[in-house]
C-alpha cells in the first residue's frame, strides 16, 4: 500500500515561526519550538525548518533553533536557508538536523550536493526547488524565496540533482505558496515523472481535497504542510482521519 | 537510569541524533573513535549512514574491525543501527563486494526498484516480529519506524531475524538478534515513541 508522509513546514525568521503569500508577505506566528512539540506529539512524519533569511551563525540563528527544538523531538528534521558547503551542513547536523534542504547554494555550485551526499550520505541531501511558471508545462526555478530567477528549467534541474546524489526532491510552488487554492498538480505531476527518488511536495494546501487530489493523481511521496497547521484549520489528527485507509496508509500515532 | 552507552565514532554520518536519544532516556553518552573505549564499553552502538563499502573502509582504518568482533562475543550488548546493522552481515553489495563484520550470517543487497516502491526507501512502516525478540519487547504491530535506506540484510540463518517490514513487494530486514547481538534497519533515534522504546530496551540488557 502506498505511504504518505506529512511534514509540517515551518518557515522560520529567527527566533520566529512566520507564514507569507508567494514565500512573502511575512507574518509572525510565534515561537517554531512550540509548534514543533504541538506536531511532534501529534504524530508528525517529520518536521522541515526553512530559514527565510538564511542566518546560520549568531544569536537567535537557525543553528539556536534546531538546537533548543531536537533534544526532544525524535523525528527526522530538515534544515534548509542558507546551507553553502559541507561544514555547514555538518554543523547544521551537529545542531540537530537529519537532512539539509539546499537550493541557492546547490544552484551556484550543483557539485555541493555531490559533497554532502559523499559525507553524510544521499539521504542527507534534499534538494529544494522553488519553482514558478513561465509557460503552459514550464517551469523555472528561483532562488532567495522565490526572488530571484535562475534561467534553469525546473525539470532539467530534477534530472541533474538525482545523479548529482540528491537523496529526496522538495518541490515548492511558488505560485501556489500561501495562496490556499490547492497545489501547482502539474508541476507536481511533472517532477514526479521525472524522480526515481522521493518527491515532497509543497506549496498550496487549503483544504484535506486539495491533499487528495494531490496524492490521486500524482506519484507523491510526501506533502509538506505549513498555512492550514500553523492556523489550526487543520490538525494532523484530521488530515489522518480523513485519508482512506483502503488506499494509504500513514503512521499511527 | 544512570547506564554508559557507548557510541562508535567512525567518521561517517550524524551521530547526535542518536546520542540525544539515549540521553534523554537518563543515559550516558560517550561518543568515541578510541579503541579501548570501544572494548570496554558495557553498550555498544555502532550507528552509521552511507555506503557500505565507506563504512568499512572506515571501520578498518581505525583497525575497529577487530575490536567490534571482540566486543561481539564478549556477551556484552551491541547494536548496530541502519548502515551499522548491515555492517553486521558477512558481505554487502553496495559499490562492488565488499567484506563485513561477519558477526551476522548473511549478504546485503540492494532493494528491487517498483513502480510503488522508490529507491531509496524513506518513511515510515510497521515491522512484522519474527518471534520474542528481546529488543523489540513492548512493540506491536501497531507501532511504526522511519527507514532510509537502499539496501537490505538477507539472514541466511532465519532465526537471527529479528522482524521484517514490508516495501512494495519485498520484505525487508528490519531487526535482527542473535544473542547479545542486535540490529535495526530503522532509526529507533528517529522513530519517535516507538524507537525510544527499543532504546529503553536495549539499555535494560
Amino acid at each position: 500500500m502506498r505511504r504518505i508522509r506529512i511534514i509540517p513546514r515551518l518557515d522560520i525568521k529567527a527566533p520566529n515561526l512566520i507564514k507569507g503569500v508567494h514565500l512573502e508577505g511575512l507574518r509572525v506566528l510565534g515561537e517554531p519550538s512550540a509548534f514543533a512539540k504541538k506536531y511532534y506529539e501529534s504524530g508528525a512524519d517529520e518536521l522541515l525548518y526553512m530559514d527565510t533569511v538564511a542566518s546560520l551563525y549568531g544569536r537567535n540563528s537557525i543553528l539556536e533553533i534546531i538546537k533548543s527544538t531536537a533534544s526532544d523531538i525524535f523525528i527526522p528534521l530538515t534544515v534548509g536557508g542558507g546551507i553553502r558547503s559541507a561544514e555547514n551542513a555538518k554543523e547544521a547536523l551537529r545542531a540537530g538536523a537529519d537532512k539539509i534542504a539546499l537550493n541557492t547554494a546547490a544552484i551556484a555550485r550543483p557539485e555541493l550536493i555531490s559533497e554532502i551526499a559523499d559525507n553524510f550520505g544521499n539521504q542527507c541531501v534534499v534538494v529544494s526547488i522553488e519553482a514558478k511558471q513561465t509557460a503552459p508545462g514550464k517551469w523555472e526555478a528561483y532562488t532567495d524565496n522565490g526572488r530571484e530567477k535562475t534561467g534553469i528549467d525546473v525539470i532539467d534541474w530534477v534530472k541533474k540533482v538525482q545523479n548529482l546524489g540528491a537523496g529526496e526532491i522538495l518541490i515548492t510552488s511558488v505560485d501556489m505558496e500561501g495562496t490556499k487554492k490547492g497545489f501547482d498538480i502539474k508541476l507536481i505531476k511533472a517532477v514526479c515523472e521525472n524522480a526515481a527518488i522521493p518527491v515532497i511536495a509543497s506549496g498550496g494546501m487549503g483544504k484535506i481535497e486539495h491533499l487528495e487530489e494531490l496524492i490521486q493523481t500524482t506519484n507523491v511521496d510526501a506533502v509538506a504542510i505549513a498555512n492550514v497547521l500553523h492556523y489550526n484549520t487543520l490538525t494532523l489528527q484530521q488530515i489522518r482521519e480523513k485519508f482512506d485507509r483502503n488506499k494509504f496508509e500513514l503512521r499511527t500515532a | 537510569m544512570n547506564k554508559k552507552v557507548t557510541i562508535i565514532d567512525y567518521g561517517l554520518g550524524n551521530l547526535f541524533s542518536v546520542a540525544r536519544a539515549f540521553e534523554s532516556l537518563g543515559a550516558n553518552v560517550c561518543i568515541t573513535s578510541n579503541a579501548s573505549e570501544i572494548a570496554q564499553a558495557g553498550h555498544l552502538i555502532l550507528p552509521g549512514v552511507g555506503a557500505f563499502s565507506k563504512g568499512m573502509q572506515e571501520l578498518e582504518s581505525r583497525g575497529f574491525i577487530e575490536v567490534i568482533r571482540k566486543y561481539a562475543v564478549s556477551g556484552k550488548p551491541l547494536m548496530g543501527i541502519c548502515l551499522g546493522m548491515q555492517m553486521l552481515f558477512e558481505t554487502g553489495e553496495e559499490n562492488g563486494e565488499h567484506n563485513g563484520l561477519g558477526i551476522i550470517k548473511g549478504r546485503v543487497t540492494k532493494i528491487p526498484a517498483e513502480k510503488n516502491a522508490k529507491i531509496p526507501h524513506i518513511g515510515w512502516a510497521k515491522i512484522i516480529k519474527n518471534g520474542n525478540p528481546k529488543i523489540l519487547e513492548g512493540i506491536g504491530e501497531e507501532h511504526s519506524f522511519y527507514f532510509v535506506h537502499s539496501y537490505r540484510g538477507i539472514c541466511e540463518n532465519p532465526s537471527d531475524l529479528a522482524a521484517f517490514a514490508i516495501y512494495g513487494e519485498n520484505k525487508i530486514t528490519a531487526s535482527v538478534e542473535k544473542g547479545n547481538v542486535f540490529g535495526c534497519q530503522f532509526h529507533p533515534e528517529k522513530s519517535a515513541e516507538s524507537g525510544l522504546q527499543i532504546c529503553r530496551n536495549f539499555l535494560e540488557l
